[in-house]
């Protein structure tokens, strides 16, 4: 064993470092750690793009708090509205940090210096948002605390601006491509897995790095890119979570993905549901206001699951609108131009850039857009990472949308993500600060970059003829196919079809880029085997689930089962990842939902 | 170049759509540079089908993905949010995912290249350090001496808010700074993103070091460099007005105080 290796030692081209805490990943997440770990550990933040161009950026809506500034609210009310929202898959003593340390999460990021938009008092306004309600689904309620419609952009320049003054140490532009993993002795002679440190390429020289750590968190965001219509940016794909799955460490509930309502026509760029909340209506063809039929209390801003269905609905139901009756109008020309000039200015912008419509003067084509991964890494409360329903991985943690604690259940509602991220982000800096102060380096293994160094060389060096792209574009194809708003199993077997052979024709890509800097042909093609990875998950998930619930919607089983399956799916890697069969190699088991005070009872808005 | 090729591949458009949106080829014409081979760069041709509604960055893909895999450049969101891939196209500053290829003038190649005055690592991609050490420089953080009051926020009236709203809206792209002709012969000068930055804070009523920014900036390569040519502003994919928040740094500084 190489136990120790000095910091900054260049052994066979392979930059060693060493760290108490590794973040991977500089989003909302990951940041939002940086700022609890950095002052009291030795903290490294890794992350494949430089911190701002992270996708929290691109966040608009705002981020939930029972703040009461603009009328009566309180933590309590946020805490059933989540489970409600998620279809009490949501774990409720999760849900409960969640909406008490809202308050202080969102202070936190104004004591930082987050400019939000403020009330004639000069307090925090608020908005309103899908499924927040007042006393337990009353009426909508005023709870999400925003910056104009860039309240994810506001987030992320404020964190990294405390973490410039902080002088938190960023690796930026490394993609860090593999976890390693020692084992320890632990109690009563057992051993015990424990992280040792993570191996990363670096783009800017193609060299690889082993940064040595006594804790890893992991924040890298989502894995919408399995999807083609996505309000997700191309670096989400999930190589956090595809790490992970790898080292056979399980992943809850991947089969729960939700869909967006509202992303722009063929684009799938978002429009905030913070338009519905200032009051934008949904319309068929024929102009009807068709959610007043499917949520008569709450209407446009029923939660998101039933909001996408109904879409989708109408349209095949042959309401569309549009030359095809293939989409649904977003309608705000009754908000006024003063309105989305001041509270909704970039969508007002995305609409005119990329679809050629004012919706000032008219309403703009929409259709759902796969958005958020409910599912993800399983990690307690304390963001410590799981190896099964009950054993964490003591260093290992998790946080953000790669993570699945589970406060979203299978349907997160909207502004509790920004939310996620910062609650979750801090608690996992904390812990992992507490846990250094007392835990040991674990040994690195022999050659840790070796493995990476294998994989990365083979691509380069394949003589394959196929392309990365070509393989993408079928994938998330018929991911939208065929695993979007209404699946059956017959299209998931379609599907499940698809991605065998996609993964059998992987094994023959091409990389045209034979260099050694800047070489994103080959990360491209690293980042294809993550998404083909992740979504033969999701699909075999989806599978398994025979019920409809949230963002998980069958066709062939349209009712919720809570009898046979108010549970978690745990997904595992075993036996050999290649075989052909995805049963073959992919385990699934249950765990149990923490139920406090809100029994299942049948979603009506 | 704009000969029609194809009808758009949207399923059962041709037929009832009103006007079927066709494709067309364009040429782009794009500064590429290989750092392990290349001593100087070179511009290479790549005729491309795209339709008039794709973004810049749309026929950069396609050419990647389907054509030649080792052009390299920035992007991630791929909707003018993240400020990744700020290039000049046809010799101006933008994004390439918020240029509609409908907006430039098809019949002529589109010519691409790196944005100007930071050093070029490869095709399109410059190294954007020296860029983030001005931007870390002017202290873009808040710095208050007052405590806020126990678990609540600082008050600040909606006019206060206001003063520094549009310097708020800044994604870092790097496009009105490597626009301007002073950072082009002075790279020592801060730039004008840098001082979008300071000014988000000089005029935020909460913070207290103003003073430490403003003199920051009077510094001989601070905002007296700048000779007002408006490049900025125009680059500026945010819309920000660059160089009237110059303006008022300048004014604070002459002032005193912001
Ligand atoms: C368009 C849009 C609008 C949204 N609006 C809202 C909203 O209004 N309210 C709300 O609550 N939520 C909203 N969400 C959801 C929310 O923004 C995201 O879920 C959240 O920001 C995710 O943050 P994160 O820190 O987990 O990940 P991200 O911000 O995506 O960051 C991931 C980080 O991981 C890094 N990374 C990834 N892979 C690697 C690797 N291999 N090596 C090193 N680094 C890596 C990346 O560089 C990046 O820094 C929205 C989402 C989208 C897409
Ligand atoms: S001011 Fe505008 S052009 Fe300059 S870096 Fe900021 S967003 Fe880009
Ligand atoms: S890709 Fe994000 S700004 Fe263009």
């Amino acid at each position: 064993m190489s136990e120790q290796i000095a910091d900054g030692a260049v052994i066979d081209g392979v930059h060693y470092h060493q760290f108490d805490i590794v973040i991977v990943g500089a989003g909302g997440g990951g940041m939002r750690a940086a700022i609890e770990a950095g002052p009291h550990a030795k903290t490294a933040v890794i992350s494949k793009l430089y911190p701002t161009r992270s996708h929290t950026g691109a966040a608009q809506g705002g981020m939930a708090a029972a703040l009461s500034n603009v009328e009566e609210d309180n933590w309590e009310w946020h805490t059933y509205d989540t489970v409600k929202g998620g279809d009490y898959l949501v774990d409720q003593d999760a849900a409960e940090i969640l909406a008490k340390e809202a308050i202080d999460a969102v202070i936190d990021l104004e004591n930082m210096g987050l400019p939000f938009n403020r009330t004639p008092e000069g307090k925090i306004d608020q908005r309103r948002f899908g499924g927040h309600t007042r006393d337990h689904g009353k009426a909508a309620v005023r709870r999400a605390c925003y910056a104009a419609d860039r309240t994810g952009h506001m987030i992320l320049q404020t964190l990294f601006q405390n973490c410039v003054k902080l002088g938190i140490n960023f690796f930026n532009e490394f993609y860090v491509l593999d976890l390693l993993i020692g084992e320890v002795d632990g109690p009563d002679g057992t051993t015990q897995k424990r992280p040792s440190g993570v191996v990363a390429y670096e783009l800017a020289t193609g060299e690889l790095h082993v940064f040595q750590s006594k804790a890893v968190i992991f924040a890298t965001g989502g894995f919408g890119k399995i999807f083609k219509t996505t309000s997700n940016a191309h670096t989400l794909t999930g190589d956090g979570v595809g790490i992970i799955w790898r080292k056979r460490l399980p992943l809850e509930d991947m089969e729960f993905f939700q869909f967006h309502p509202t992303g722009l026509y063929g684009l799938g760029i978002l429009l905030t549901e913070g338009a519905r909340g200032e009051g934008a209506i949904l319309r068929n063809a024929s102009g009807e206001r068709f959610m007043e039929r499917y949520a008569p209390t709450i209407k446009d801003l029923a939660p998101r699951d039933i909001v996408a269905r109904s879409m989708v609905q109408e349209v095949l139901e042959g309401r569309g609108a549009g030359p095809n009756k293939d989409y649904v109008y977003l309608d705000c020309t009754h908000l006024g131009a003063e309105v989305l000039e001041t509270k909704l200015p970039d969508i007002t912008e995305f609409a005119r850039t990329y679809l050629g419509v004012d919706p000032v003067v008219e309403p703009v084509p929409v259709m759902p857009t796969a958005h958020y991964a409910m599912g993800g890494i399983p990690t307690t409360n304390n963001a410590e990472v799981l190896s099964d329903n009950t054993t964490i991985v003591p260093g290992l943690y998790a946080a953000g949308e790669c993570a699945c604690v589970s406060v979203h259940g299978s349907n997160r509602l909207g502004t509790n993500s920004l939310l996620d991220i910062n609650v979750f982000g801090k608690r996992s800096g904390r812990n992992a600060v507490e846990y250094v102060k007392t835990a040991e380096f674990v040994p690195l293994p022999d050659n840790p970059a070796a493995g990476v160094r294998d994989m990365l060389e083979g691509l380069r060096t394949s003589t394959g003829t196929e392309r990365i792209a070509a393989i993408r574009k079928e994938l998330q194809e018929q991911m939208d196919r065929n695993a979007q708003v209404f699946r059956t199993d017959d299209t998931l077997a379609a599907v499940t079809e698809t991605i065998h052979g996609l993964r059998e024709r992987y094994r023959n890509v091409q990389v045209q880029d034979k260099g050694k800097r800047f070489n994103t042909d080959l990360l491209e093609a690293v980042e294809l085997g993550f998404l083909l990875d992740l979504a033969e998950v999701v699909v075999f998930s989806a599978r398994n689930r025979k019920e409809s619930r949230g963002g998980h919607m069958r066709d062939d089983y349209p009712k919720r089962d809570d009898e046979n399956y108010m549970k978690h799916t745990m997904a595992y890697l075993t036996g050999d990842p290649h075989s052909s069969n995805p049963a073959d190699h992919i385990k699934l088991d249950w765990k149990p939902v923490v139920i406090t005070r809100y029994q299942p009872m049948e979603r009506k808005y | 170049m704009s000969t029609a090729v194809a009808d758009a591949p949207a399923e059962g458009q041709a037929s009832d759509a009103p006007e079927a949106i066709k494709s067309f080829v364009v040429t782009l014409i794009i500064r590429r540079f290989d750092p392990d081979v290349d001593t100087e760069p070179h511009w290479q041709d790549f005729d491309v089908e795209v339709y008039p509604t794709d973004r810049v960055l749309d026929a950069l893909h396609k050419i990647k993905w389907d054509q030649d895999g080792s052009l390299t450049f920035r992007r991630s969101c791929a909707h003018g949010v993240c400020g990744s891939d700020a290039m000049r196209i046809n010799g101006r500053n933008r994004l390439a995912c918020k240029t509609l290829i409908k907006d430039l003038d098809v019949q002529k190649p589109i010519y691409v290249e790196a944005i100007k005055g930071l050093p070029l690592e490869k095709d399109l991609v410059v190294d954007m350090e020296p860029f983030f050490a001005s931007y870390r420089e002017v202290q873009p953080f808040l710095q208050a001496n007052s405590t806020p009051p126990e678990g609540k926020e600082r008050i600040q009236s909606v006019a206060e808010r206001a003063r520094f709203d549009d310097t708020t809206k800044c994604i870092l792209c790097a496009a009105c700074t490597s626009s301007c002709p002073v950072f082009w012969t002075d790279g020592q000068y801060f730039g004008p993103a840098a001082i979008v930055n300071a000014h988000r804070f000089i005029f935020d009523s909460r913070d207290d070091a103003s003073q430490v920014r403003l003199d920051i900036l009077n510094d001989k390569e601070g905002v007296w460099r700048c000779r007002t040519t408006f490049n900025c502003t125009d680059a500026c994919p945010r819309g920000i007005q660059v160089t009237q928040a110059i303006a008022e740094v300048k004014q604070a500084i002459m002032r005193g105080h912001a």
